[in-house]
Protein backbone atom coordinates (compact mmCIF):
# COMPACT_ATOMS: atom_id res chain seq x y z
CA UNK A 1 0.00 0.00 0.00
CA UNK A 2 1.56 3.27 -0.94
CA UNK A 3 2.43 5.69 1.97
CA UNK A 4 1.53 8.91 0.64
CA UNK A 5 -1.98 7.20 1.32
CA UNK A 6 -4.33 9.22 4.24
CA UNK A 7 -5.63 6.93 6.73
CA UNK A 8 -9.31 7.26 5.39
CA UNK A 9 -7.62 5.80 2.19
CA UNK A 10 -5.77 2.82 3.43
CA UNK A 11 -8.79 1.65 5.67
CA UNK A 12 -10.54 2.27 2.22
CA UNK A 13 -8.38 -0.34 0.36
CA UNK A 14 -8.36 -2.59 3.57
CA UNK A 15 -11.97 -2.81 3.43
CA UNK A 16 -11.99 -3.68 0.11
CA UNK A 17 -9.43 -6.04 0.08
CA UNK A 18 -11.03 -7.84 3.07
CA UNK A 19 -14.31 -7.62 1.16
CA UNK A 20 -12.93 -9.42 -1.91
CA UNK A 21 -10.92 -12.19 0.53
CA UNK A 22 -14.60 -13.05 1.96
CA UNK A 23 -16.17 -13.13 -1.29
CA UNK A 24 -13.55 -15.78 -2.15
CA UNK A 25 -13.78 -17.59 0.99
CA UNK A 26 -17.60 -18.02 0.25
CA UNK A 27 -17.04 -18.81 -3.62
CA UNK A 28 -14.16 -21.26 -2.46
CA UNK A 29 -17.08 -23.10 0.06
CA UNK A 30 -19.66 -22.72 -2.00
CA UNK A 31 -17.68 -24.68 -4.90
CA UNK A 32 -16.41 -27.22 -2.07
CA UNK A 33 -20.09 -28.10 -0.98
CA UNK A 34 -21.14 -28.44 -4.82
CA UNK A 35 -18.14 -30.63 -5.07
CA UNK A 36 -19.32 -32.82 -1.96
CA UNK A 37 -22.98 -32.79 -3.12
CA UNK A 38 -21.79 -34.45 -6.46
CA UNK A 39 -20.23 -37.13 -4.51
CA UNK A 40 -23.76 -38.18 -3.61
CA UNK A 41 -25.15 -38.37 -7.31
CA UNK A 42 -22.40 -40.22 -8.56
CA UNK A 43 -21.80 -42.53 -6.42
CA UNK A 44 -25.66 -44.72 -7.22
CA UNK A 45 -24.36 -44.27 -10.72
CA UNK A 46 -23.06 -47.57 -12.04
CA UNK A 47 -20.47 -48.36 -13.59
CA UNK A 48 -18.84 -48.94 -9.92
CA UNK A 49 -15.58 -49.10 -9.72
CA UNK A 50 -15.63 -52.09 -6.17
CA UNK A 51 -11.86 -52.97 -7.57
CA UNK A 52 -10.80 -49.42 -7.46
CA UNK A 53 -12.40 -48.65 -3.68
CA UNK A 54 -10.93 -52.03 -2.69
CA UNK A 55 -7.56 -50.93 -3.91
CA UNK A 56 -8.16 -47.28 -1.97
CA UNK A 57 -9.16 -49.34 1.13
CA UNK A 58 -6.02 -50.99 1.09
CA UNK A 59 -3.93 -47.83 0.61
CA UNK A 60 -6.02 -45.90 3.68
CA UNK A 61 -6.90 -48.82 6.07
CA UNK A 62 -4.14 -51.66 5.63
CA UNK A 63 -0.90 -49.11 4.74
CA UNK A 64 -1.91 -47.01 7.87
CA UNK A 65 -2.84 -49.06 10.75
CA UNK A 66 0.88 -49.45 12.35
CA UNK A 67 0.95 -45.64 12.18
CA UNK A 68 -2.16 -45.63 13.90
CA UNK A 69 -1.61 -48.31 16.06
CA UNK A 70 1.75 -46.69 17.20
CA UNK A 71 -0.20 -43.24 17.93
CA UNK A 72 -2.46 -44.82 19.82
CA UNK A 73 -0.33 -46.62 21.48
CA UNK A 74 1.16 -43.60 22.61
CA UNK A 75 -1.55 -41.86 23.06
CA UNK A 76 -2.38 -44.30 26.23
CA UNK A 77 0.57 -44.47 27.60
CA UNK A 78 1.00 -40.63 27.69
CA UNK A 79 -2.59 -40.30 29.05
CA UNK A 80 -2.26 -42.93 31.69
CA UNK A 81 1.07 -40.98 33.01
CA UNK A 82 0.04 -37.61 32.81
CA UNK A 83 -2.94 -38.31 34.58
CA UNK A 84 -1.94 -40.70 37.54
CA UNK A 85 -0.90 -38.30 39.80
CA UNK A 86 -4.07 -36.37 39.61
CA UNK A 87 -5.78 -39.20 39.75
CA UNK A 88 -3.61 -40.25 42.70
CA UNK A 89 -4.17 -37.22 44.62
CA UNK A 90 -7.88 -38.07 44.91
CA UNK A 91 -7.38 -41.60 45.41
CA UNK A 92 -8.95 -42.05 42.68
CA UNK A 93 -6.79 -44.82 40.68
CA UNK A 94 -9.10 -47.12 40.40
CA UNK A 95 -11.03 -44.87 38.14
CA UNK A 96 -7.98 -44.90 35.67
CA UNK A 97 -9.31 -47.50 33.12
CA UNK A 98 -12.56 -45.44 32.99
CA UNK A 99 -11.30 -41.96 32.68
CA UNK A 100 -8.90 -43.27 29.72
CA UNK A 101 -11.36 -45.62 28.09
CA UNK A 102 -13.94 -42.70 28.26
CA UNK A 103 -12.02 -39.93 27.05
CA UNK A 104 -10.17 -42.33 24.39
CA UNK A 105 -13.39 -44.01 22.62
CA UNK A 106 -15.32 -40.14 22.84
CA UNK A 107 -13.08 -38.06 21.74
CA UNK A 108 -8.89 -38.72 21.19
CA UNK A 109 -9.10 -41.51 19.20
CA UNK A 110 -11.75 -40.37 16.68
CA UNK A 111 -10.04 -36.69 16.20
CA UNK A 112 -6.13 -37.81 16.46
CA UNK A 113 -7.06 -40.69 13.90
CA UNK A 114 -8.72 -38.27 11.56
CA UNK A 115 -5.78 -35.72 11.92
CA UNK A 116 -3.15 -38.37 11.40
CA UNK A 117 -5.23 -39.83 8.57
CA UNK A 118 -5.50 -36.15 7.01
CA UNK A 119 -1.61 -35.94 7.20
CA UNK A 120 -1.32 -38.79 5.69
CA UNK A 121 -3.98 -39.54 3.45
CA UNK A 122 -5.42 -35.99 2.88
CA UNK A 123 -2.23 -34.77 1.52
CA UNK A 124 -1.58 -37.94 -0.60
CA UNK A 125 -4.82 -37.44 -2.78
CA UNK A 126 -4.46 -33.70 -3.15
CA UNK A 127 -0.87 -34.58 -4.38
CA UNK A 128 -2.09 -37.10 -6.13
CA UNK A 129 -4.58 -35.52 -7.80
CA UNK A 130 -3.12 -32.16 -8.50
CA UNK A 131 -0.28 -33.78 -9.73
CA UNK A 132 -2.60 -35.93 -12.18
CA UNK A 133 -4.37 -32.70 -12.82
CA UNK A 134 -1.23 -30.30 -13.71
CA UNK A 135 -0.51 -33.24 -16.32
CA UNK A 136 -3.51 -33.58 -17.90
CA UNK A 137 -4.42 -36.66 -16.61
CA UNK A 138 -7.85 -35.89 -15.33
CA UNK A 139 -8.07 -34.16 -19.15
CA UNK A 140 -7.20 -37.67 -20.12
CA UNK A 141 -9.81 -39.23 -18.50
CA UNK A 142 -12.25 -36.90 -19.35
CA UNK A 143 -11.66 -37.04 -23.29
CA UNK A 144 -11.40 -40.21 -22.91
CA UNK A 145 -15.07 -40.32 -22.22
CA UNK A 146 -14.37 -41.72 -18.53
CA UNK A 147 -15.91 -39.56 -15.59
CA UNK A 148 -12.41 -38.83 -13.38
CA UNK A 149 -14.70 -37.46 -10.47
CA UNK A 150 -17.00 -40.61 -10.37
CA UNK A 151 -13.26 -43.11 -10.62
CA UNK A 152 -10.73 -40.64 -8.48
CA UNK A 153 -12.92 -38.61 -6.24
CA UNK A 154 -15.81 -41.11 -5.44
CA UNK A 155 -13.54 -44.32 -5.37
CA UNK A 156 -10.76 -42.75 -2.58
CA UNK A 157 -14.07 -40.79 -0.44
CA UNK A 158 -15.76 -43.96 0.05
CA UNK A 159 -12.07 -45.38 1.02
CA UNK A 160 -11.77 -42.61 3.50
CA UNK A 161 -15.34 -43.00 5.22
CA UNK A 162 -15.30 -46.46 5.10
CA UNK A 163 -11.86 -46.73 6.48
CA UNK A 164 -11.69 -43.99 9.20
CA UNK A 165 -13.89 -45.53 11.64
CA UNK A 166 -12.29 -48.73 11.40
CA UNK A 167 -9.44 -47.22 12.24
CA UNK A 168 -10.31 -45.33 15.06
CA UNK A 169 -11.51 -48.57 16.82
CA UNK A 170 -8.63 -49.53 16.37
CA UNK A 171 -6.18 -46.80 18.02
CA UNK A 172 -9.06 -47.10 20.88
CA UNK A 173 -7.87 -50.77 21.26
CA UNK A 174 -4.59 -50.44 20.68
CA UNK A 175 -4.49 -47.09 23.27
CA UNK A 176 -6.28 -48.80 25.68
CA UNK A 177 -3.40 -51.62 25.73
CA UNK A 178 -1.19 -48.59 25.77
CA UNK A 179 -3.04 -47.21 29.58
CA UNK A 180 -2.73 -50.70 30.62
CA UNK A 181 0.93 -50.68 30.19
CA UNK A 182 1.62 -47.45 31.89
CA UNK A 183 -1.01 -47.98 34.50
CA UNK A 184 1.56 -51.15 35.20
CA UNK A 185 4.57 -48.83 35.72
CA UNK A 186 3.76 -48.34 38.91
CA UNK A 187 0.47 -50.13 40.12
CA UNK A 188 -0.13 -53.85 39.50
CA UNK A 189 -3.66 -54.82 37.63
CA UNK A 190 -4.33 -57.97 35.63
CA UNK A 191 -5.30 -57.41 32.25
CA UNK A 192 -8.59 -58.40 32.43
CA UNK A 193 -9.18 -56.22 35.40
CA UNK A 194 -8.15 -53.16 33.66
CA UNK A 195 -9.70 -53.87 30.32
CA UNK A 196 -13.24 -55.03 32.56
CA UNK A 197 -13.20 -51.72 34.56
CA UNK A 198 -13.03 -50.00 31.70
CA UNK A 199 -15.64 -51.12 29.29
CA UNK A 200 -17.79 -50.95 32.41
CA UNK A 201 -17.68 -46.88 32.39
CA UNK A 202 -18.31 -47.32 28.84
CA UNK A 203 -21.82 -46.20 27.61
CA UNK A 204 -24.24 -46.22 24.27
CA UNK A 205 -24.01 -42.83 24.12
CA UNK A 206 -20.18 -42.56 24.63
CA UNK A 207 -19.38 -45.14 21.80
CA UNK A 208 -22.25 -44.64 19.17
CA UNK A 209 -21.62 -41.05 18.14
CA UNK A 210 -17.95 -40.94 18.31
CA UNK A 211 -18.43 -44.03 15.70
CA UNK A 212 -20.95 -41.71 13.91
CA UNK A 213 -18.96 -39.17 13.73
CA UNK A 214 -15.76 -40.74 12.36
CA UNK A 215 -17.84 -41.35 9.38
CA UNK A 216 -18.52 -37.85 8.63
CA UNK A 217 -14.72 -37.46 8.82
CA UNK A 218 -13.40 -39.85 7.10
CA UNK A 219 -15.77 -38.01 4.33
CA UNK A 220 -14.17 -34.89 4.75
CA UNK A 221 -10.83 -36.07 4.87
CA UNK A 222 -11.71 -37.81 1.24
CA UNK A 223 -13.75 -35.11 0.02
CA UNK A 224 -11.47 -32.12 0.78
CA UNK A 225 -8.14 -34.16 -0.14
CA UNK A 226 -9.62 -34.86 -3.80
CA UNK A 227 -11.42 -31.34 -3.87
CA UNK A 228 -7.79 -29.75 -3.13
CA UNK A 229 -5.88 -31.91 -5.50
CA UNK A 230 -8.87 -32.14 -8.37
CA UNK A 231 -8.80 -28.34 -8.34
CA UNK A 232 -5.05 -27.59 -8.23
CA UNK A 233 -4.09 -24.40 -11.06
CA UNK A 234 -1.21 -25.73 -13.65
CA UNK A 235 1.96 -25.65 -11.96
CA UNK A 236 4.55 -27.68 -10.32
CA UNK A 237 4.05 -25.84 -7.59
CA UNK A 238 0.38 -25.82 -7.02
CA UNK A 239 0.87 -29.83 -6.11
CA UNK A 240 2.57 -28.70 -3.16
CA UNK A 241 -0.50 -26.21 -2.46
CA UNK A 242 -2.43 -28.58 -3.20
CA UNK A 243 -1.27 -31.05 -0.51
CA UNK A 244 -0.44 -28.48 1.89
CA UNK A 245 -4.48 -26.71 1.89
CA UNK A 246 -6.06 -30.61 1.61
CA UNK A 247 -4.21 -30.92 5.07
CA UNK A 248 -4.94 -27.55 6.33
CA UNK A 249 -8.74 -27.74 5.27
CA UNK A 250 -9.13 -30.89 6.31
CA UNK A 251 -7.91 -30.78 9.40
CA UNK A 252 -10.19 -27.63 10.73
CA UNK A 253 -12.89 -29.53 8.75
CA UNK A 254 -12.44 -32.20 11.46
CA UNK A 255 -12.25 -30.06 14.56
CA UNK A 256 -15.18 -28.17 13.19
CA UNK A 257 -17.46 -31.54 12.67
CA UNK A 258 -16.14 -32.59 16.44
CA UNK A 259 -17.75 -29.73 17.71
CA UNK A 260 -20.66 -29.94 16.25
CA UNK A 261 -20.58 -33.66 17.00
CA UNK A 262 -20.10 -32.90 20.96
CA UNK A 263 -23.03 -30.25 20.60
CA UNK A 264 -25.51 -32.60 19.25
CA UNK A 265 -24.77 -35.33 21.62
CA UNK A 266 -25.08 -32.96 24.83
CA UNK A 267 -28.37 -31.85 23.26
CA UNK A 268 -29.20 -35.29 22.82
CA UNK A 269 -28.16 -36.50 26.40
CA UNK B 1 7.63 -50.22 -37.87
CA UNK B 2 6.61 -50.66 -40.92
CA UNK B 3 7.88 -48.52 -43.67
CA UNK B 4 5.92 -45.65 -45.39
CA UNK B 5 6.10 -44.57 -49.22
CA UNK B 6 6.65 -40.82 -49.80
CA UNK B 7 5.87 -38.52 -51.86
CA UNK B 8 7.89 -35.47 -52.88
CA UNK B 9 6.02 -33.32 -50.68
CA UNK B 10 6.52 -35.77 -47.62
CA UNK B 11 2.59 -37.03 -48.21
CA UNK B 12 1.90 -40.96 -47.74
CA UNK B 13 1.97 -42.07 -51.59
CA UNK B 14 -1.28 -43.09 -52.79
CA UNK B 15 -0.05 -45.80 -54.52
CA UNK B 16 1.65 -48.96 -53.30
CA UNK B 17 0.50 -48.31 -49.42
CA UNK B 18 0.62 -51.54 -47.31
CA UNK B 19 -2.93 -52.74 -46.35
CA UNK B 20 -2.20 -53.72 -42.61
CA UNK B 21 -4.20 -55.89 -40.81
CA UNK B 22 -6.82 -54.68 -38.23
CA UNK B 23 -8.13 -56.95 -34.94
CA UNK B 24 -11.39 -57.53 -35.88
CA UNK B 25 -13.11 -57.73 -32.00
CA UNK B 26 -16.12 -59.67 -30.97
CA UNK B 27 -18.72 -57.60 -29.02
CA UNK B 28 -16.99 -53.98 -30.21
CA UNK B 29 -20.15 -53.08 -31.42
CA UNK B 30 -21.63 -52.64 -28.13
CA UNK B 31 -20.71 -49.02 -27.87
CA UNK B 32 -22.46 -46.09 -28.93
CA UNK B 33 -21.47 -45.63 -31.65
CA UNK B 34 -23.24 -44.46 -35.02
CA UNK B 35 -24.08 -46.97 -37.57
CA UNK B 36 -21.26 -47.18 -40.41
CA UNK B 37 -21.19 -44.12 -43.29
CA UNK B 38 -23.98 -44.56 -46.06
CA UNK B 39 -26.14 -45.47 -43.06
CA UNK B 40 -28.73 -42.94 -41.10
CA UNK B 41 -29.44 -43.62 -37.72
CA UNK B 42 -32.59 -42.91 -36.46
CA UNK B 43 -33.29 -39.40 -36.12
CA UNK B 44 -29.91 -38.40 -36.91
CA UNK B 45 -28.61 -38.57 -40.58
CA UNK B 46 -25.25 -38.32 -40.66
CA UNK B 47 -23.87 -37.23 -44.55
CA UNK B 48 -20.51 -38.60 -45.42
CA UNK B 49 -19.54 -35.34 -46.91
CA UNK B 50 -20.42 -33.02 -43.97
CA UNK B 51 -17.16 -31.85 -42.50
CA UNK B 52 -16.12 -33.92 -39.77
CA UNK B 53 -15.63 -30.93 -37.64
CA UNK B 54 -17.07 -27.47 -38.54
CA UNK B 55 -16.26 -24.09 -36.20
CA UNK B 56 -17.97 -20.37 -36.68
CA UNK B 57 -17.02 -17.68 -34.86
CA UNK B 58 -15.51 -18.75 -32.43
CA UNK B 59 -14.61 -16.36 -29.52
CA UNK B 60 -13.04 -17.58 -26.13
CA UNK B 61 -11.60 -15.53 -23.55
CA UNK B 62 -9.62 -15.63 -19.84
CA UNK B 63 -10.97 -13.23 -17.52
CA UNK B 64 -10.17 -9.92 -19.56
CA UNK B 65 -7.70 -11.77 -22.24
CA UNK B 66 -9.60 -12.68 -25.29
CA UNK B 67 -7.52 -15.81 -26.42
CA UNK B 68 -9.99 -16.63 -29.64
CA UNK B 69 -11.52 -13.90 -31.04
CA UNK B 70 -14.04 -15.60 -34.31
CA UNK B 71 -12.33 -18.22 -35.83
CA UNK B 72 -13.93 -20.37 -38.89
CA UNK B 73 -12.60 -23.68 -39.82
CA UNK B 74 -13.98 -26.83 -41.16
CA UNK B 75 -12.09 -30.47 -41.26
CA UNK B 76 -13.36 -32.71 -44.29
CA UNK B 77 -12.94 -36.69 -44.07
CA UNK B 78 -9.72 -38.63 -44.15
CA UNK B 79 -7.87 -34.65 -43.69
CA UNK B 80 -5.45 -33.45 -41.51
CA UNK B 81 -5.67 -29.70 -41.05
CA UNK B 82 -2.25 -28.11 -39.24
CA UNK B 83 -2.93 -25.35 -37.11
CA UNK B 84 0.13 -23.07 -36.96
CA UNK B 85 0.73 -20.16 -34.70
CA UNK B 86 3.03 -18.97 -32.14
CA UNK B 87 2.70 -20.01 -28.60
CA UNK B 88 -0.37 -17.99 -26.67
CA UNK B 89 -2.03 -17.54 -30.05
CA UNK B 90 -4.85 -20.08 -28.41
CA UNK B 91 -4.61 -23.03 -31.03
CA UNK B 92 -4.49 -25.74 -27.72
CA UNK B 93 -7.51 -23.95 -26.49
CA UNK B 94 -9.43 -24.38 -29.90
CA UNK B 95 -8.70 -27.96 -29.73
CA UNK B 96 -9.72 -28.05 -26.33
CA UNK B 97 -13.50 -26.16 -26.76
CA UNK B 98 -14.04 -28.87 -29.30
CA UNK B 99 -14.09 -32.17 -26.62
CA UNK B 100 -15.68 -29.32 -24.34
CA UNK B 101 -12.21 -29.60 -21.84
CA UNK B 102 -12.69 -25.44 -22.26
CA UNK B 103 -15.97 -23.98 -22.89
CA UNK B 104 -16.48 -21.24 -25.71
CA UNK B 105 -17.76 -17.75 -24.86
CA UNK B 106 -19.41 -17.90 -28.52
CA UNK B 107 -19.77 -19.78 -31.73
CA UNK B 108 -21.01 -23.02 -33.56
CA UNK B 109 -19.05 -25.80 -32.82
CA UNK B 110 -19.81 -29.03 -34.84
CA UNK B 111 -18.09 -32.73 -34.47
CA UNK B 112 -19.49 -35.03 -36.38
CA UNK B 113 -22.33 -32.72 -37.47
CA UNK B 114 -23.64 -31.88 -33.91
CA UNK B 115 -23.54 -29.29 -32.13
CA UNK B 116 -21.48 -29.91 -29.37
CA UNK B 117 -23.01 -27.27 -26.97
CA UNK B 118 -26.09 -28.60 -27.01
CA UNK B 119 -24.74 -32.44 -25.93
CA UNK B 120 -25.76 -33.99 -22.67
CA UNK B 121 -22.91 -35.23 -20.51
CA UNK B 122 -23.81 -38.73 -22.14
CA UNK B 123 -23.68 -37.37 -25.60
CA UNK B 124 -21.04 -35.65 -25.10
CA UNK B 125 -19.24 -39.18 -23.89
CA UNK B 126 -20.62 -40.84 -27.32
CA UNK B 127 -18.69 -37.90 -29.20
CA UNK B 128 -15.48 -38.37 -27.53
CA UNK B 129 -15.62 -42.11 -27.78
CA UNK B 130 -15.29 -41.37 -31.97
CA UNK B 131 -12.55 -38.37 -30.97
CA UNK B 132 -8.61 -39.13 -29.48
CA UNK B 133 -6.84 -36.87 -27.88
CA UNK B 134 -2.83 -36.83 -27.79
CA UNK B 135 -1.45 -34.27 -25.06
CA UNK B 136 1.57 -32.22 -25.53
CA UNK B 137 2.62 -34.68 -22.84
CA UNK B 138 1.20 -37.61 -23.58
CA UNK B 139 -0.51 -37.30 -20.08
CA UNK B 140 -0.13 -41.48 -19.19
CA UNK B 141 -1.44 -42.36 -16.38
CA UNK B 142 1.80 -42.37 -14.30
CA UNK B 143 0.08 -45.34 -11.34
CA UNK B 144 -0.19 -47.74 -14.25
CA UNK B 145 1.97 -49.92 -16.59
CA UNK B 146 1.42 -49.13 -19.85
CA UNK B 147 -0.38 -52.10 -19.93
CA UNK B 148 -2.90 -50.65 -17.77
CA UNK B 149 -2.96 -47.43 -19.75
CA UNK B 150 -4.07 -49.39 -22.83
CA UNK B 151 -5.80 -51.64 -20.99
CA UNK B 152 -7.62 -48.70 -19.13
CA UNK B 153 -10.21 -47.44 -21.95
CA UNK B 154 -11.38 -50.94 -23.31
CA UNK B 155 -11.87 -51.89 -19.56
CA UNK B 156 -14.38 -49.04 -19.29
CA UNK B 157 -15.85 -49.01 -22.72
CA UNK B 158 -15.66 -52.31 -24.29
CA UNK B 159 -17.02 -54.29 -21.45
CA UNK B 160 -18.15 -57.54 -22.89
CA UNK B 161 -14.65 -57.74 -25.64
CA UNK B 162 -12.93 -60.93 -24.23
CA UNK B 163 -9.77 -60.25 -21.87
CA UNK B 164 -7.96 -62.20 -24.70
CA UNK B 165 -9.33 -60.08 -27.18
CA UNK B 166 -8.09 -56.81 -25.10
CA UNK B 167 -5.07 -58.54 -24.85
CA UNK B 168 -4.57 -58.65 -28.65
CA UNK B 169 -5.55 -55.34 -29.29
CA UNK B 170 -3.27 -53.63 -26.82
CA UNK B 171 -0.46 -55.74 -28.82
CA UNK B 172 -1.54 -54.48 -31.96
CA UNK B 173 -1.64 -51.16 -30.62
CA UNK B 174 1.59 -51.28 -29.58
CA UNK B 175 2.78 -52.92 -33.01
CA UNK B 176 1.72 -49.83 -34.67
CA UNK B 177 3.94 -47.60 -32.60
CA UNK B 178 6.80 -50.10 -31.98
CA UNK B 179 7.33 -50.30 -28.22
CA UNK B 180 5.54 -53.65 -27.77
CA UNK B 181 8.92 -54.50 -25.98
CA UNK B 182 7.68 -51.87 -23.16
CA UNK B 183 4.85 -53.27 -22.33
CA UNK B 184 5.25 -53.87 -18.19
CA UNK B 185 7.31 -50.73 -17.79
CA UNK B 186 5.70 -47.83 -15.84
CA UNK B 187 5.54 -44.44 -17.54
CA UNK B 188 7.65 -42.88 -15.39
CA UNK B 189 10.74 -45.06 -17.19
CA UNK B 190 10.06 -44.32 -21.07
CA UNK B 191 11.49 -41.29 -22.88
CA UNK B 192 9.49 -38.33 -23.90
CA UNK B 193 9.13 -40.22 -27.77
CA UNK B 194 8.34 -43.27 -26.44
CA UNK B 195 5.72 -41.82 -24.12
CA UNK B 196 4.02 -39.84 -27.02
CA UNK B 197 3.96 -43.11 -29.20
CA UNK B 198 2.42 -44.72 -26.10
CA UNK B 199 -0.08 -42.22 -25.17
CA UNK B 200 -1.30 -42.07 -29.19
CA UNK B 201 -1.70 -46.03 -28.87
CA UNK B 202 -3.70 -45.51 -25.79
CA UNK B 203 -5.63 -43.04 -27.95
CA UNK B 204 -5.96 -45.16 -30.95
CA UNK B 205 -7.45 -48.15 -28.97
CA UNK B 206 -10.61 -46.87 -29.09
CA UNK B 207 -10.84 -46.58 -32.88
CA UNK B 208 -10.95 -42.78 -33.30
CA UNK B 209 -12.35 -41.09 -36.11
CA UNK B 210 -10.77 -37.81 -35.25
CA UNK B 211 -7.60 -37.53 -33.87
CA UNK B 212 -6.33 -33.75 -32.16
CA UNK B 213 -3.16 -33.69 -31.52
CA UNK B 214 -1.92 -30.79 -29.25
CA UNK B 215 1.72 -30.12 -30.25
CA UNK B 216 2.84 -33.66 -30.79
CA UNK B 217 6.62 -33.44 -31.70
CA UNK B 218 7.53 -30.54 -28.84
CA UNK B 219 10.31 -31.09 -26.99
CA UNK B 220 11.42 -33.84 -28.85
CA UNK B 221 14.47 -34.23 -30.82
CA UNK B 222 14.43 -33.80 -34.04
CA UNK B 223 14.63 -37.71 -35.38
CA UNK B 224 12.01 -38.42 -32.50
CA UNK B 225 9.87 -35.81 -33.89
CA UNK B 226 10.28 -37.48 -37.35
CA UNK B 227 9.41 -40.33 -36.17
CA UNK B 228 5.80 -39.34 -34.46
CA UNK B 229 5.28 -37.34 -37.64
CA UNK B 230 5.79 -40.82 -39.36
CA UNK B 231 2.98 -42.26 -36.73
CA UNK B 232 0.87 -40.16 -37.18
CA UNK B 233 0.40 -40.19 -41.13
CA UNK B 234 0.59 -44.58 -40.39
CA UNK B 235 -2.07 -43.87 -38.62
CA UNK B 236 -3.96 -41.57 -40.43
CA UNK B 237 -3.89 -43.88 -43.62
CA UNK B 238 -4.75 -47.18 -41.50
CA UNK B 239 -7.35 -46.36 -39.74
CA UNK B 240 -8.96 -43.59 -42.42
CA UNK B 241 -9.09 -40.67 -39.53
CA UNK B 242 -9.37 -36.84 -39.79
CA UNK B 243 -7.28 -35.11 -37.99
CA UNK B 244 -6.12 -31.63 -36.39
CA UNK B 245 -2.78 -31.19 -35.37
CA UNK B 246 -1.80 -27.99 -33.43
CA UNK B 247 2.09 -27.09 -33.64
CA UNK B 248 4.77 -24.82 -34.38
CA UNK B 249 7.08 -27.28 -35.77
CA UNK B 250 7.57 -26.79 -39.19
CA UNK B 251 8.80 -30.13 -40.33
CA UNK B 252 5.92 -31.68 -38.40
CA UNK B 253 3.45 -29.44 -40.67
CA UNK B 254 5.57 -30.48 -43.60
CA UNK B 255 5.33 -33.93 -43.51
CA UNK B 256 1.75 -34.15 -42.37
CA UNK B 257 -0.66 -31.12 -43.35
CA UNK B 258 -3.25 -31.44 -46.32
CA UNK B 259 -3.61 -28.18 -45.31
CA UNK B 260 -2.57 -25.35 -42.67
CA UNK B 261 -4.36 -22.71 -41.29
CA UNK B 262 -2.21 -20.15 -39.40
CA UNK B 263 -3.42 -18.31 -35.90
CA UNK B 264 -2.28 -15.29 -34.68
CA UNK B 265 -3.85 -13.39 -31.66
CA UNK B 266 -6.66 -15.53 -31.94
CA UNK B 267 -7.87 -14.55 -35.44
CA UNK B 268 -6.63 -17.15 -38.91
CA UNK B 269 -4.50 -14.96 -40.86
CA UNK B 270 -3.49 -17.60 -43.43
CA UNK B 271 -4.87 -20.85 -45.20
CA UNK B 272 -3.51 -23.29 -47.07
CA UNK B 273 -1.16 -26.07 -48.33
CA UNK B 274 2.12 -25.76 -47.41
CA UNK B 275 3.78 -25.12 -50.70
CA UNK B 276 1.25 -22.05 -50.67
CA UNK B 277 1.96 -20.18 -47.55
CA UNK B 278 5.44 -21.39 -48.08
CA UNK B 279 5.47 -18.71 -51.19
CA UNK B 280 3.28 -16.31 -48.97
CA UNK B 281 5.19 -12.37 -49.05
CA UNK B 282 3.55 -11.73 -45.64
CA UNK B 283 6.35 -11.01 -43.23
CA UNK B 284 5.11 -13.03 -40.48
CA UNK B 285 4.17 -15.76 -42.03
CA UNK B 286 7.47 -15.86 -43.91
CA UNK B 287 8.91 -15.90 -39.91
CA UNK B 288 7.94 -19.71 -39.52
CA UNK B 289 9.23 -20.48 -43.32
CA UNK B 290 12.26 -19.59 -42.49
Amino acid sequence: MPSSLNPYQKAKITVTQKRSDLKTFFYGTGDMVAFAGRFFREVWRPPFEWREVLYQCYLVGYKSTFLIGLTGFIMGLVLTIQTRPSMAAFGAISMIPGMISVSVVREIGPVITAIICCGKVGSRMGAELGSMKVTEQIDAMEVSAINPYKYLVVTRTLATTLMIPLLAIFADVIALIGGYVAMNIHDATTFRHFFAVAMAHLEFIDVFPAIVKTFFFGFVVGIIGCYKGYHARRGTESVGVAANAAVVTGSLAVFVIDLLAAQITDLIT
Amino acid sequence: MKDITWNENGHPGEAGQPEEETTEIEGWDDDKRPAEEGTKEEGQPEDANLPVVSIKGLRKSFKDHEVLKGVDLHVNKGENLVVLGKSGSGKSVLIKCLVRLEWPDEGELKVFGKDISTLSYDELNEMRLRTGFLFQNAALYDSMTVRENLAFPLKQHKKKVAAEKKEELIMEMLDNVGLADVIDQMPSKLSGGQSKRIGLARTLILRPELMLYDEPTTGLDTGTAKEISELMIKTKNKYNISSITITHDMACARMTADRIIMLKEGVIVAEGSYEELEKSDDEWIKSFFS
